[in-house]
């Protein structure tokens, strides 16, 4: 069983899935040469050439459009859209276009592309290049949205996105490329759709995305301490969104957080929290507690970045308060 | 990988261009009809004629091959009628109805075609654009010796999309074909306060790419323009920018008031301007050769209408299929 790391396990997919289907090729800015701003795409130019790793102008729009433009055509696009932040100029492309070209044609057409990106504060980028804003893409009837939190996750999703026939936003966290985890010879892919219990517990239940999910587990080992079993859950595809698992381990912890990086107003969260009060209503025991962002915009000084976004001890504090526990 | 397929066609018969006068005053007759129907209040949504821009759809589309696509812009009736979607089918869908050739999802401003080769109407200005050099490049991959043609105005080459499609379309020598139609109108804004410059051809001359200059309001200068850039593209020669000078002899959508240009104005371009009048000239048409066509014609868009009204109903809840495949 081989050891990979995150960065690696994007790259095997991608690299799996090229080698075996001449309709899928890689493009984005500096992915060539470079092998990506994050290094995740180093090596792929010498084994698969120019023409599937292909580099592209600073152009957003186009290399989005571009990347719709040949899905439409049957191929397999993955484009890297360098951080998340750049979506901003791709967004008509994948709002307007990539997502309501089949709707509008009235099922004539599918756009199996995938856009890949990452973000994630934790090293003073600034407010331009860290920003978590996979809620925007939830929002869009026609997308699916990936948010991966693991080696053997962003394998696994990868693929599954890459051969889904829809247009797929595929949020990767820049703080996750270093963590290394085994995963088998062969690659499993996983179902979009389906939410991974990282943990079982009796007490809590925290629905967590992205560096979140590790927090989380931090913050859980933290809790059993002191008396308090905590169950992790990664919803993993935000959109299609897994509820019944979401919605069944609340049920048998009766509290629920949830937690991400990006700011808690009209998060990600906010939509889960919805499910779950509307689903699980007879069974919560306590107000559905939230953990994201501050509500600003994300601060160059360590100490202020460090303030804005969540972490470990944040999630603990909510599981506390969801047990009547406000000691911290 | 397919050698691609170069055909030299030798210059037009008067029976082409006479088939060519035919589908122009088709589209004529059906944008009017569609003005008539929407002012009886029958069609949903908001529509743009392309009357006075018919030998650009006409001359372009009989110059593509099979395999060939093309995306379109708001302005899209002419487009899809040439490029062989049936008037049936493309009244059906300004009705709303299922027999439409996007089944009801669509309307005017997303008109799509996808076996005829019509990648789809945008209703965002500039908006197809990358599409088309995503499916050149696609083309390119599998050595197909096929064309992906865009549609767009002048207004659109103020867009960033514009410039960013047609720089990799020239970088990467993908065989796309941009047909600018240069009507001089963005909506309700003129050229000169739109562009700094007078002739749009620069813009892709910028980008290194070869560019002609093409009468609009000629059908064959059209045709002709379109075949040698389609041959240039498909020859692996690299992506051609067509700027096409054109005219719209009516307002931007149906029931503007065009309080931006000039009765005068817009009567000279009228009498000056009119393609199918230079056709007709050209022929030598006389006033019963024209009266039968239209006849012709005009029974068939008549019978489009019949066809719109007798069609399906799509259900409120099929709203929701055709979301994600």
């Amino acid at each position: 069983m081989p050891e990979l790391s995150y960065r690696e396990a994007v790259r095997d997919a991608l690299s799996r899935a090229m080698r075996e289907d001449d309709d899928v090729f890689i493009m984005g800015e500096d992915i060539a040469e470079m092998g990506g701003s994050m290094g995740v795409t180093q090596g792929m130019l010498d084994e698969f050439g120019p023409e599937r790793v292909r580099n592209t102008p600073i152009s957003e729009m186009a290399l989005a459009g571009t990347a719709i433009g040949a899905a439409m055509q049957g191929m397999r696009p993955v484009a890297e859209i360098m951080y998340e932040d750049f979506l901003t100029l791709a967004t008509e492309q994948i709002v307007n276009q990539a997502a309501k070209h089949r709707y509008m044609s009235g099922g004539q057409l599918s756009v199996p592309v995938t856009f890949r990106t990452q973000g994630g504060a934790g090293w003073s980028p600034g407010a331009q290049h860290a920003q978590q804003l996979e809620a925007w893409f939830v929002h869009i009837p026609g997308l699916k949205v990936v948010f991966a939190s693991t080696p053997s996750d962003v394998r696994g999703l990868l693929w599954s996105s890459i051969y889904d026939d829809n247009p797929v936003v595929f949020f990767e966290h820049r703080t996750l490329y270093g963590l290394k985890e085994d995963v088998p010879d062969e690659l499993e892919p996983i179902p979009l759709g389906q939410a991974r219990v990282h943990r079982e517990g009796d007490d809590v239940t925290v629905i967590a995305t992205g560096r979140l999910v590790h927090e989380a587990l931090s913050a859980a080992q933290e809790a059993e301490g002191e008396g308090i079993s905590v169950e992790v859950v990664d919803p993993r595809t935000l959109q299609p969104l897994d509820e019944e698992t979401l919605v069944d381990s609340v049920k048998k912890t009766s509290r629920c957080v949830v937690a991400h990086e990006a700011v808690t107003r009209m998060g990600f969260g906010a939509e889960v929290a919805s499910v779950i009060q509307y689903s699980a209503f007879d069974w919560l025991d306590a107000p559905i507690e939230r953990v994201g962002a501050k509500f600003a915009p994300l601060p160059f000084a360590p100490v202020m970045e460090e303030f804005v976004v969540p972490h470990a001890n944040d999630v603990l504090a909510a599981i506390r308060r969801t047990v009547g526990r406000n000691g911290n | 990988m397919r050698v691609a397929k170069v055909e030299q066609k030798g210059t037009l018969s008067d029976a082409d261009l006479r088939d060519f006068f035919r589908e122009m005053l088709l589209i004529r007759r059906f944008e009017e009809k569609v003005e008539e129907r929407f002012r009886a209040g029958e069609l949903p949504g908001f529509l743009h004629v392309a009357i006075g821009q018919e030998a650009v759809a006409v001359g372009v589309c009989r110059a593509l091959e099979e395999g060939d696509v093309i995306a379109s812009t708001h302005r899209a009736h002419g487009h899809t009628l040439a490029k062989g979607t049936t008037p049936n089918e493309l009244m059906a869908e300004l009705y709303g109805k299922l027999e439409g050739c996007s089944h009801g999802y669509g309307g005017s401003m997303h008109l799509y075609d996808v076996e005829r080769g019509n990648m789809g109407a945008n209703a965002v200005v500039g908006g197809g654009l990358p599409a088309t050099t995503g499916a050149a490049l696609a083309f390119k991959f599998r050595g197909e010796p096929r064309v992906a043609v865009a549609f767009f105005g002048d207004g659109a080459t103020n867009i960033g999309t514009f410039h960013e499609s047609l720089n990799l379309a020239q970088l990467w020598q993908v065989p796309a074909v941009f047909v600018c139609e240069n009507n001089h109108w963005a909506e309700s804004t003129p050229g000169w306060q739109h562009m700094p410059i007078e002739d749009i051809s620069q813009r892709a001359v910028a980008y290194g790419m070869k560019a002609v200059k093409v009468d609009g309001q000629d059908v064959e200068a059209v045709h002709k323009a379109t075949r040698k850039a389609l041959e240039h593209a498909r020859s692996g020669k690299g992506p051609v920018f067509l700027a096409v000078e054109t005219y719209r002899l009516v307002g931007h959508y149906i029931g503007d008031p065009q309080v931006y240009r000039s009765k005068e104005e817009l009567q000279e371009t009228r009498e000056t301007q009119d393609p199918l009048d230079h056709l007709r000239a050209k022929l030598e048409l006389s006033d019963d050769e024209v009266e039968e066509i239209d006849r012709e014609v005009q029974e068939i868009v008549d019978a489009s209408v019949e066809f719109a009204k007798n069609g399906t109903e799509p259900k409120p809840e099929d709203a929701l299929k055709n979301i994600y495949a």
